[in-house]
């Protein structure tokens, strides 16, 4: 069930649709999308999030909350929603979790085959194209995907391209997604410059992704932040948003005595 | 005529406003909630997968002998809570896969290739789901304890503790503040011993009885080592 046969390479792209079709439908055939008769499901799965992704001059940040609700419940405080694929692309994943987690395993195994078969790797641009390409079939089902690439090849540098199961594929300079991304893109559109060097960059993803788990009730718990260069990606240390909060208040406390006292 | 908003439609294609609102017969649901609670931890070279052994449906019990535990292999439990007719196949589903995987492989399966395996199997249903929240607990290849929780469509993550089921939320925060030392100031934090893990669980599921109707009559444990599988029956509330 699980073995893919391998295809000759000018209907690779066809054929990945079907391999896709038998990946997912397995050994039951009846369960294929079949939207006048979906069952309706007894139980919510993990939605809500704040990711975000720039590029400026030292290359590209990703950055991401960690918390996974269904419904009304905290799923898991401690979720990784960046992903490497391999070591030059990133993928932030937003949306339903399980969706997430999948897709981005069966993108890392067509990049890796494509590696291996065409003995270079693909570009972002290339690899965008095939995912949107992948989950183009599952439109118009409950498949919830929202993924930034984010990465660094040699054919132009830097890249930020935003792919979701809607069908967009978009390129661009600063996306954020999610139930926080109003609030994320606040913050970002204030501070975001070209010649900001690595350590402010990163602070300004903290501060963003900081205020959005602060206002949006299903992003929370704690920041990865991922910085990828011509290197490759870097990532740092997981930090928990509470310490950031105490000392954000103890500032303003500290703003509110300056100001009581002055009058 | 009043705007058109989105806010005036309830089901889709059907505004609010002009329909009818009393009661509607539903058509049959494949899906029916048995009820039941699981926890697994992973201690430094131990792990505990729990199950309370209720089987109920509405107001009603179907059995007070129903343990969610399956044994999957000699360093392996599997602890399955929701639609018990979807827990039987899917563990049926899961041996036999461990089977195929025994016979190409010469070897058995580890608990992260089980939980990578599980995910796809669940994923593979994801437009008519298991409707079965799985926990795994087992130990890893280097003999440490591991922890594996599933949401229903496959989306999983190697944990040190979970609940999961109908009194999940109730005992998670628990957990969270007893194992993991959340939420509390200037408190030392010990690795956990395998008595101390096995009484706190017991604890907990006691707890559990008591405020979730869907919880209780026993309680089993499965305490993996590397010297094997340990199961004990502990009485709950049977109430």
């Amino acid at each position: 069930i699980y073995l893919l046969k391998m295809n000759k390479y000018n209907t690779h792209t066809h054929t990945h649709i079907y391999m896709i079709y038998d990946y997912i439908s397995n050994s039951a055939s009846f369960c294929l999308p079949n939207h006048s008769t979906t069952v309706r499901r007894p139980f919510p799965l993990s939605h809500g999030t704040t990711t975000l992704g720039f590029i400026f001059q030292g290359g590209v940040i990703a950055a991401a909350d960690t918390r996974a609700s269904a419904g009304g419940l905290v799923a898991c405080p401690a979720v990784h929603k960046i992903t490497p694929i391999h070591s030059h692309l990133v993928v932030t994943s937003s949306g339903s979790g399980a969706d997430c987690m999948l897709w981005e395993r069966i993108l890392t195994r067509e990049i890796r085959l494509y590696q291996l078969r065409h003995r270079r790797r693909l570009s972002i641009r290339g690899t965008a194209k095939l995912l949107s390409f992948m989950l183009h079939p599952f439109k118009g089902t409950e498949v919830c995907v929202a993924l930034t690439l984010c990465g660094w090849d040699k054919e132009s540098g830097p890249k930020l391209i935003y792919v979701c199961s809607d069908g967009a594929r978009l390129q661009g300079d600063i996306f954020s997604v999610g139930s926080g991304s109003p609030y994320a893109y606040g913050v970002l559109d204030g501070g975001l410059k070209w010649s900001l060097s690595k350590d402010e960059a990163i602070s300004l993803a903290r501060e963003a992704v900081f205020r959005a788990t602060h206002r949006d009730a299903y992003s929370g718990n704690n920041v990865d932040l991922f910085h990828i260069t011509a290197q490759g990606w870097s990532q740092r240390k997981r930090e928990d948003l509470k310490e950031e909060y105490y000392r954000d208040m103890e500032k303003r406390s500290k703003d509110r005595r300056g100001k009581i006292k002055r009058e | 005529m009043s705007m058109l908003s989105a806010q005036g439609f309830g089901d889709p294609g059907k505004m609010k406003d002009y329909h009818y609102t009393g009661p509607v017969e539903h058509k049959f649901s494949p899906y029916a909630f048995n009820g039941g609670t699981v926890l697994a931890v992973a201690g430094e070279d131990f792990a505990i997968v729990a199950s309370d052994t209720r089987l109920s449906e509405g107001y009603s019990i179907h059995s007070r002998d129903s343990p969610k535990c399956y044994k999957l292999t000699d360093t392996t439990v599997i602890g399955c809570s929701g639609f018990h007719g979807d827990c039987l196949t899917l563990t049926k589903i899961i041996d036999a896969r461990l089977k195929m995987y025994k016979h190409s492989n010469n070897k058995t399966m580890t608990s992260g290739a089980i939980a990578a395996m599980l995910s796809t199997i669940l994923y593979g249903r994801r437009f008519f789901p298991y409707y079965v929240y799985n926990i795994i607990g087992g130990l890893d290849e280097e003999g440490k304890g591991a922890v594996y929780s599933f949401d229903p469509v496959g989306s999983y993550q190697r944990d040190t503790y979970k609940a999961g089921g109908s009194a999940s939320a109730m005992l998670q925060p628990l957990l969270d503040n007893q194992i993991g030392f959340k939420n509390m100031e200037g408190v030392e934090q010990v690795p956990l011993t395998q008595d101390k893990a096995v009484q706190l669980v017991k604890d907990v599921f006691i707890s559990a009885a008591e405020r979730d109707v869907y919880t209780g009559d026993a309680l089993r444990v499965c305490i993996i080592t590397k010297e094997g599988i340990n199961e004990q029956t502990i009485p709950l509330r049977k109430d």
